[in-house]
């Protein structure tokens, strides 16, 4: 069965280092996994052109435009790769906009992979402070290593070279993937909304369910 | 089909001019918009439930309601909504039977949860039991209106032993009731379960949403045996502003759209027209947009538009009035009654719940008890 990698990257410029740093992480993983002999799809999810749809779901309650199909695409992945650039101190006001809009279970046992990147590396407890702690309250399973990219790392070779840690994340991002059946969007208990009303429970059930 | 108008009742600044109206022109400006509405040949006019600002809606809708039914002959009664959750019971069933009493069963309810987080801790609730609560009270709701000895036991209040809610409902039979919610399927299973009416609110969302929504209704009323899917009782939300040519519809709404509450400095008036059922055009279009939405939910049985938020001025909105009247209802009535199968039902009024019942039934107080000190039937009887 092919696994869907969701990823989500927040840089504003194009090209951007955040944009950059995704293509690594998502090339490195699915890499592995083809390797093992798995297919995967991945929907690279620009935050960029969904800024306006954003907005407006903060404002009206409703996904408009690309934004549902792109919460959608999040929410049933089997993994994700979440990279935001920081912004005074933490991720980008878009980014955590787009997990705001996000359904508060649609994460619930997925794994992550989170990166960040900044212009300098004083920045890198982001990951730990900011981000971790976002995906813990949704339920994600985080991989140990969270990348961080400043921007001296895309000219550096020394010891902890961002290669490196982008390999290592993706090997505990793989390994996370290596025996999921079924996927955690299969095995997430489906929550009642209109778009599955037919898991509504029958009225008698919540009658009696009242009593107990 | 019945046609009518809801408010919210929010007291809100006309960005055009500034001026804020004061509570108390608000809330007479209701009752003209509600006389008015049955004087160009509405059906029903349904008023909002609120307790906090910028709302001038009744914190108990049957004063307004009791005070408009004084006032007009012909035209329903309704809530937009009355919220189930943190009401009574059994006020809300003594309420409600009062005034359908007054009104000459002119009165009928949608039911709703609130959307103010703070109204549930402000009556002792809590809002993650929003749906429990709907589910509770309305099934004692239910059974006060039909039972005359009532013993219940509840989380949601204290219980009850040998209790009649009194007055009893107007000629035996139950205010008509509709459920209104957005987006919970409960809800919708609720409404099918006692074969009352689902209300879509259909103005703030993607109109799909209400066609799933309804579509499951349909489904569940069929399931519960009240009759086949498509005679299930549906009503719809609808936002409108008309002006004769839609480019001055457009130019003259505008800056109350891109102020208003709920989704005001937003998205624009043209994308949200194309996301949502909101329509700002002529008469014409009103009408052909109206006549689609039978398309996605069915024949359905009432009609509702908000027409006085977002600070429009009264004087607007009984233009409004008048071409809605004049010009769109009298069409889609016509249009909709040549559209409607014989063997898909009406809206409910109390005249057609009576003949359903197999006629009117009378009831007098029976005073085992003594009606000068007050002691009760039970104090007497133990």
């Amino acid at each position: 069965m092919t696994l869907s990698i969701a990823v989500v990257t927040a840089g504003l410029s194009d090209p951007s280092s955040t944009r950059l740093l995704a293509d690594r992480l998502v090339a490195e993983s699915a890499g592995l996994l083809e390797a093992s002999g798995r297919d995967v799809a991945v929907d690279m999810i620009e935050l960029r052109p969904l800024a306006h749809n954003l907005a407006d779901f903060m404002l009206t309650g409703f996904a408009s435009g690309d934004l549902e199909g792109a919460l959608a695409s999040v929410a049933r992945a089997d993994a994700v790769i979440a990279v935001s650039p920081v912004f005074t101190a933490s991720y980008s006001g878009m980014f955590k906009m787009f997990f705001d809009a996000l359904d508060n279970d649609a994460l619930d046992g997925t794994p992550v992979l989170i990166a960040a990147t900044a212009g300098t590396a004083r920045h890198s407890l982001v990951l730990e402070h900011a981000l971790r702690p976002m995906f813990a309250y949704l339920r994600a399973v985080v991989v140990p290593t969270a990348v961080f990219a400043a921007t001296e790392d895309f000219g550096s070779t020394s010891d902890g070279a961002l290669t490196g840690r982008v390999q290592r994340a993706a090997r505990q991002l793989v390994a996370l993937l290596a025996d999921q059946a079924p996927s955690p969007a299969e095995r997430r208990t489906t929550k009642v909304t209109i778009d599955n009303p037919e898991d509504t429970p029958d009225f008698e059930d919540m009658l009696s369910a009242l009593s107990r | 089909m019945q046609f009518g108008i809801f408010t919210v009742g929010d007291v809100t600044t006309d960005p055009t001019t500034g001026r804020t109206p004061t509570e108390n022109e608000r809330i007479k400006a209701i009752v003209a918009i509600a006389k008015k509405a049955e004087e160009v040949g509405l059906d029903v006019f349904a008023t909002g439930e609120h307790h906090n600002p910028p709302f001038a809606a009744p914190a108990n809708p049957t004063v307004l309601l009791a005070n408009v039914a004084a006032q007009t002959e012909r035209i329903i009664l309704s809530t937009s909504t009355t919220l189930i959750t943190t009401n009574d019971p059994v006020r809300l069933a003594e309420d409600y039977a009062y005034a359908q009493h007054l009104a000459d069963g002119r009165i009928d309810l949608m039911m709703g949860r609130g959307n103010t987080g703070p109204v549930y801790p402000w009556f002792g609730k809590d809002i993650r039991d929003g749906i429990s609560l709907a589910i509770e009270n309305y099934a004692l709701l239910h059974k006060l209106w039909r039972e005359e000895n009532v013993d219940w036991e509840g989380k949601s209040r204290t219980p009850l032993q040998g209790f009649t809610a009194t007055p009893r409902p107007l000629d035996g039979v139950a205010p008509f009731v509709w459920h209104g919610s957005i987006r919970s399927p409960e809800i919708a299973e609720q409404a099918a379960y006692y074969g009352d009416g689902y209300f879509h609110n259909h103005i703030f969302w993607p109109s799909s949403h209400a066609a799933k929504m309804v579509r499951y209704y349909r489904h569940r009323f069929e399931h519960y045996g009240h009759g086949t899917a498509d005679q299930a009782i549906v009503g719809l939300g609808g936002q409108v502003f008309m002006r004769k040519n839609s480019q001055d519809a457009i130019r003259e709404f505008r800056p109350y759209f891109d102020n208003a509450p709920v989704y005001g400095h937003g998205p624009s008036l043209e994308d949200f027209m194309q996301q949502t059922p909101l329509l700002v055009g002529s008469p014409q279009q009103v009408i052909e947009q109206t006549l689609g939405f039978r398309e996605y939910v069915g024949d359905y049985q009432r009609q509702l538009w908000l027409m006085d938020h977002a600070g429009l001025p009264l004087k607007t909105v009984l233009e409004q009035l008048d071409i809605l009247g004049e010009e769109v209802v009298p069409v889609l009535r016509k249009e909709f009654a040549a559209l409607k199968p014989a063997h898909v039902p009406d809206g409910p009024t109390h005249a057609s719940l009576v003949e359903a019942a197999g006629g009117p039934r009378e009831f007098h107080t029976v005073h085992a008890g003594d009606d000068v000190t007050g002691s009760s039937p039970e104090e007497v009887l133990s």
